[in-house]
């Protein structure tokens, strides 16, 4: 496929491996904040191809692994009201909630629907006006324009029946408080490509200036990986520190106005709780008060009821990058992917469920 | 999550005044909303995330990008070539 297969030649790979081990002098440690970019280094091993002074940290960018469990636990009990059919993206069904996740739910006879688009979800409440349909909104800035734009759609036609459980999340400030905490390591960040597709970048030189750490935007295949992290070393050796751009074949630094706006109309920005992490101040987005007749928090009564995640679980350092999955004592033992312990073995886009899949058979 | 796939704009029409564009990826077709890149047009690449288009693919940068890979890949030596 024309725009994929030419980045993951390997001879390309390979010889930005070599590169990268030519400009390397100390060691380096480097974040990649989206967990689409944690897959496709795990995937295809592109760590193992970089100096083992080079370390590659795995940043909390995976909406479904952050998803508070407060949250998951509504979503479980609007699924479980009668006259419901609750739509959601698919990784979300098998996430745990204090007791129950969303597949039990529908095992246990809850009309719960995977959907590829949220305009589906519009769809599904077209065509079933006595069910009330609700859609798990979930996502980072990437996401939040499109589920914005079913909610839209919902109003001008004047669905009823249609609301959304709204828990999108915003990288810029889960950044900042990485950055900002004590005990950060992190020298460099790779850039979330398709959030910077929507948001542009401007954001992102900022964060280079406010804590003096270059940042990459990169993409999602392997060529566009190992170009990111070349000239992150590049820029960490000689002493920069810049915003760059790798994927300016989809990136431009304003970003996509016409999806911020359609973002911007229908939700404003709020505190949000990221599983794992706890209170991000103006990291979340919800629903704006205009469109309160199409928000599932207002429309049902839902008092999460909060529970602790399992004593076990270091998905909290795992999240901000302090340990590596396999530093866990559950891992691959009582935490696997058809029981998860916790949501970063949830997604595959999970640095946990990645090492599972990818690594599991040569651990140290 | 926020995975997007490039795909090639085939048509477009409006539906219910939404634009609404018929993508191809490899060997399969789906529908895409174009709302948020209203000037792509028939036979450019989208980027598409959750059946929106998010960008259009700027084929001047690609080619560009691309390029200056292929010059590393032939210019550095082989792997393991070296020392």
């Amino acid at each position: 496929m024309k725009y994929i297969d030419e980045y993951r030649e390997g001879r390309i790979v390979q010889s930005l491996a070599a590169r990268i081990a030519s400009q390397t002098t100390r060691p380096w440690r480097l974040m990649e904040i989206c967990g689409g970019q944690t897959h496709t280094i795990m995937r295809y091993g592109l760590d193992e191809l970089l100096p083992a002074s080079i370390r590659l940290v795995h940043g909390p960018g995976c909406p479904v692994c952050v998803t508070p469990l407060e949250v998951v636990d509504k979503a479980i009990e609007i699924a479980s009201t009668p006259d419901v059919t609750f739509v959601s993206y698919g990784d979300m069904l098998r996430v745990p909630g204090s007791r129950n996740d969303l597949f039990r739910v529908r095992a246990a006879g809850g009309d719960v629907r995977i959907v590829y688009s949220p305009m589906d979800a519009v769809k599904l409440a077209r065509a079933m006006p006595h069910r009330r349909v609700v859609f798990f909104g979930i996502g980072f800035e990437t996401t939040a324009p499109p589920n914005a734009m079913a909610v839209w759609e919902a109003r001008r036609a004047n669905l009823t029946n249609f609301s959304m459980l709204a828990s999108h999340v915003l990288v810029p400030p889960a950044i900042r408080l990485l950055l900002g905490s004590p005990g950060n390591e992190v020298q460099g960040f790779i850039a979330p490509g398709h959030v910077c597709t929507v948001m542009g970048y401007w954001q992102y030189e900022q964060l280079c200036r406010d804590f003096q750490v270059p940042i990459v935007v990169g993409g999602f295949e392997p060529a566009d990986l190992m170009k990111a992290v070349s000239m992150l070393v590049a820029q960490l050796e000689e002493g920069r520190v810049e915003l760059e751009n790798q994927y300016a074949r989809s990136v431009c630094r304003e970003g996509n106005l016409a999806a911020q706006r359609i973002m911007a109309d229908v939700f404003e920005v709020c505190d949000r709780k990221w599983r794992g992490i706890g209170m991000i101040p103006q990291s979340g987005l919800a629903l704006r008060l205009e469109f309160a007749s199409w928000d599932a928090e207002r429309i049902f009564d839902v008092t999460g009821v909060t529970a602790d995640e399992p004593a076990e679980c270091i998905s909290a350092q795992v999240l901000r990058g302090l340990k590596r999955p396999t530093d866990c004592p559950a891992f691959g033992v009582r935490c696997l992917p058809e029981n998860p312990m916790g949501a970063p073995m949830v997604s595959a886009e999970g640095a946990c469920a990645a090492y599972y899949q990818y690594r599991r058979h040569s651990i140290r | 999550m926020c995975l997007a796939v490039p795909g090639e704009i085939l048509t477009t029409e409006d539906y219910g005044g939404n634009r609404i564009a018929r993508v191809r990826f490899g060997g399969i077709t789906r529908q895409a909303f174009l709302d948020f890149v209203p000037e792509a047009e028939v036979g450019d690449y989208v980027m598409v995330h959750v059946g929106f288009a998010i960008s259009r693919v700027d084929a001047e940068e690609a080619r560009r990008t691309y390029e200056a890979l292929e010059a590393l890949g032939l210019l550095e030596p082989e792997p393991g070539t070296e020392e």
